[in-house]
């Protein structure tokens, strides 16, 4: 196996892109060098350069070593072997010889979209780097194109025999012109070899050695810590610190106040750094700050004053809506109708590794090393704050301890950059795991009303669901509420005659961020779990029920919904997840007394998936004993890492479905650390049995979709279970809705 | 402040400390070891597991004078060559994700398989549930575990 593919320490000085450097430093040593553009869902939109367009590339040495310049992070994802997978395939390299460097400023990894924005264009790169070497090989040789054929990192001449190695090649390819990226013909994917086979992961043997590199783990010569004393209060103020409290505890260097992130949940206020030679020390002197704090204009917000404004919600005026009727859904005739709430609690990420960054601001230059999922837009940040050129500043991604959209930059970056100007030395701003619980930006809290009318038959007459909730950008952009808050929801898969969404952003001081499947953990419970409900109101079986819902969607057309992304989902492939997931967890055979199974089903980013789970409830408690989820992202990458992504999701889908919740209480977070906020652990955590098909159509999203079943799968199980439907999130068995 | 002898990972160290201070932080900071790693600080997420005289112990909780004189063994010392057991077990089912926590759960795992070579699923779920892991590795630790104690597993 390779090289571990640690993000590459930098020691060269440059004042151009960096990315350029890379590129021209490899293409001087002799390298063949193609470059790339691989873009995120949530690229910054600054971090296009226009006289550099590309942003990844790959360089051949001399020797046949390749490498993989990546701008995406690893996050445990498994994109630094994914990728080159990919790369490797179409490039017909061997995969043992390519190793993945982090590119410095990567931006915007996140949205479950790295491997699907990839594939298409490490193809295309792949297939340049394979064309380029036949061609130089048929040069070499005096021999048609045609009679040539890369593989394993050489050409060989059919008719002949002869070979010659990538290696030995690249000083040819180095004088041909590339193929138009456009144009050049990309391999046919049933001759693939590498792709969909299970692939260790590269980073794997450096993180159980202890070796490999986070953000906290960062050490420079002369480096110091800081902490913040951050306001408790949403909007707040700090009102008094004692500094001489803390510079008399050995170990303290400097203590100061800083102003707050513009963006963050406290702006225009102050905050108050402490540097010391360690981090123990520092939070020694933050304790000894006497800080007091001021508290804001949401000083009266609490769990339950939110709790109420989200139910006032569900009969507000509406900000935004969908339907594909000019009638109101609810007055339409039918044989049975029901009305059901959903309820969901704000979570935080919790990231093992907590919030951190390392900056040293040394003359004109900064540099940053940041366990980030959007290294370029910390370079503009730091760019704005310091008054300096955006050249003049590089972002080196580390690894980081878990991402789930949590590492987006604000406010951590704000207030190390400003630590960093103000001591001139290397500093490592560190969160503690209570700053990082009481200053998240949280996934929002809200409510689903759901109502629908079903005829004899049980078909969905009609469907109307208001979504209340504390939104994450619809307040600022009613607009983008589509994007962020409503998908798997004013999209759900099932055909319903008369249809209505609407939405209504409620207000709080907390600040609201994208949690790993940003809306898809919340509406997807709701829809899922209220499908089950109306199965039982039918009278059939809920596997039965779905199955037959989307045989109808397959036969009948109904007028589209407005404002709505055409992303519905193929009726006919949800049905073929309902039937293998069915046969896989013996759907129908007996479990016995407190069993239960539970089931649901979900497209999203062009994958589908369904899921059964198997809990026992008994004694008061909920066990969730087995869940088998299978899914066709379209096709796979690395077996390995699909597998262990969508174990991943189940998993902290699950620890938010039994476990999680944030409260809020005299404007303030209540939960500091894991004593009042646990996660699962191992003994909860239950059999895992995952099935991938390969329905053919190209790499869909992976990292998110499947968090979203658990809920509901667990949900619906307990129901089968007890005969008790749960509507609250995290489920309790002696829930009181609100 | 205080001049400390520490034996960590069979070799003598001095290190000038608050006697308080956490042995998480005189690793990290003080040593740079940086494969201790910091979670909580309050014992409850295991990421700062360490063995102290073969006994896995949070070194958040740890004051570093109390560790004076005992042997200390962090994840950079745990196989004297090459890869203990559990780590090459860790590899073979793929565990980590992020990775962040693993060095704890690794060395969680190895003072349970040192005190029982043949652990139960029950024994797992014991010893393993004061790491917590936010990827959601816990299935594949399990299988790792037994895998380390040479067993196969479903």
């Amino acid at each position: 196996m390779n090289p571990m593919p640690s993000p590459a320490p930098v020691k060269d000085s440059v004042t151009i892109s960096r990315r350029t450097f890379l590129a021209t430093s490899a293409a001087a040593g002799g390298a063949l060098v193609i470059g790339l553009t691989l873009r995120g869902r949530f690229h910054h939109p600054s971090s296009d350069v226009s006289q550099d367009p590309f942003n990844a590339w790959i360089r051949i040495h001399p020797d046949g070593q390749t490498q993989l310049i990546l701008n995406k992070s690893e996050m445990g994802q498994g994109v630094f072997t994914a990728l080159p997978m990919i790369l490797a395939e179409e490039a017909e390299i061997d995969f043992s010889r390519i190793t993945v460097i982090q590119a410095d400023n990567a931006d915007g990894t996140g949205g479950s979209g790295s491997v699907g924005g990839s594939y298409t264009p490490l193809r295309k790169a792949g297939a340049q780097v394979r064309e380029t070497m036949i061609a130089a090989a048929a040069r070499r040789w005096r021999v048609p194109l045609v009679e040539c054929r890369a593989s394993k990192s050489q050409v060989a001449h059919i008719s002949s025999g002869r070979t010659l190695s990538y290696a030995a090649l690249v000083k040819d390819a180095r004088r041909l012109p590339l193929p138009d990226p456009n144009t050049v013909p990309l391999k046919d994917p049933k001759d693939f070899t590498l792709l969909g086979r299970s692939i260790p992961h590269l980073d794997i043997p450096d993180k159980v050695k202890g070796a490999a590199q986070f953000g906290l783990d960062v050490r420079l010569p002369g480096m110091v810590y800081a902490v913040v004393a951050q306001c408790p209060h949403f909007r707040g103020d700090l009102l008094r610190f004692d500094a001489a409290k803390a510079k008399a505890i050995p170990g303290v260097l400097e203590v100061f106040d800083i102003p707050t992130d513009p963006h963050s949940a406290n702006k225009n206020s102050r905050e108050v750094a402490v540097v010391a030679t360690n981090t123990w020390t520092a939070i020694q002197g933050r304790n000894a700050l006497a800080t007091e704090w001021k508290p804001g204009q949401y000083h009266d917000e609490s769990t339950e004053s939110l709790t109420a404004q989200l139910r006032a919600g569900l009969d507000a005026q509406e900000y935004w809506n969908s339907t594909n009727t000019t009638l109101n859904p609810d007055t339409i005739p039918a044989a049975r109708r029901i009305e059901s709430i959903y309820e969901f609690p704000y979570l935080a990420h919790v990231t093992m590794e907590p919030m951190n960054n390392t900056v040293n601001f040394e003359g004109d230059r900064c540099e940053i090393w940041s366990p980030t999922q959007a290294g370029g837009g910390t370079q503009e940040s730091a760019a704005k704050l310091l008054g300096i050129d955006k050249d003049k500043v590089i972002v080196h991604v580390t690894f980081m301890g878990g991402g789930f959209g949590r590492r987006f930059g604000a406010p951590f970056d704000h207030q190390a950059i400003q630590i960093a100007r103000r001591i001139r030395r290397p500093v490592q701003l560190v969160w503690t795991r209570e700053d990082d619980f009481t200053h998240d930006r949280y996934r929002p809290a809200g409510m689903h009303r759901l109502r629908a009318g079903i005829d004899q038959k049980g078909n969905l007459v009609s469907w109307t669901d208001r979504l209340a909730d504390t939104t994450i950008i619809g307040q600022r952009d009613p607009r983008q509420a589509q994007s962020y808050e409503l998908g798997a929801a004013v999209d759900q898969p099932y055909l319903a005659q008369h249809f209505r969404m609407s939405y209504v952003p409620v207000e709080s001081g907390a600040t609201r961020g994208a949690w790993r499947g940003v809306e898809i953990s919340f509406n997807v419970f709701a829809v899922e779990c209220f499908i089950d409900e109306l199965a039982h109101l039918a009278g059939q079986d809920p596997y039965l029920y779905r199955r037959r819902l989307f045989e109808n969607a397959a036969t009948h057309r109904i007028a589209p919904r407005s404002n709505v992304d055409d992303k519905i989902a193929d009726p006919t492939l949800m049905i073929s997840m309902l039937d293998l997931v069915t046969e896989k967890a013996d759907w129908g055979k007996p479990l016995g007394a407190h069993r239960g199974r539970g089931i649901s089903c979900f497209f999203s980013k062009t994958t589908y998936l369904a899921q059964v789970a198997e809990v026992t409830v008994k004694d008061g408690n909920i066990r969730v004993d087995r869940v088998i989820t299978v899914v066709d992202p379209g096709m796979v990458i690395n077996m390995n890492g699909i597998r262990a992504q969508i174990e991943g999701a189940v998993l902290m889908g699950l620890s938010a479905t039994l476990k999680e919740q944030i409260t809020v209480k005299d404007g303030m977070i209540q939960q500091q650390n894991f004593n009042s906020y646990d996660l699962l652990r191992m003994p909860d955590a239950p059999q895992l049995e995952t099935y991938l098909v390969e329905g053919g159509r190209p790499p869909g999203g992976i990292g998110e979709p499947p968090l979203a079943l658990i809920g509901p799968s667990v949900g619906n199980a307990i129901f089968a279970a007890t005969g008790k439907r749960l509507r609250k999130l995290p489920l309790r068995l002696d829930e009181v809705s609100a | 402040m205080a001049q400390l002898a520490l034996e960590i990972n069979s070799r003598q160290q001095t290190v000038d400390a608050d006697p308080e201070m956490p042995l998480l932080w005189v690793l990290r900071d003080l040593l740079n070891m940086t494969g201790t790693k910091y979670g909580c600080g309050i014992g409850l997420c295991g990421a700062c597991t360490v063995h102290i005289d073969g006994t896995a112990t949070r070194s958040c909780q740890t004051p570093v004078a109390t560790a004076a004189g005992k042997r200390i063994v962090t994840i950079e010392g745990l196989a004297a060559n090459g890869l203990h057991p559990v780590q090459d077990a860790w590899i073979a089912e793929q565990v980590p994700q992020c990775g962040y926590c693993q060095p704890g759960q690794i060395m969680s795992a190895a003072a349970l398989l040192a005190q029982k070579p043949h652990p139960t699923d029950a024994d797992i779920d014991e010893a393993m549930a004061g790491n917590l892991c936010r990827c959601g590795t816990y299935f594949r630790i399990r299988n790792a575990i037994h895998h380390a104690a040479g067993e196969t597993h479903s």
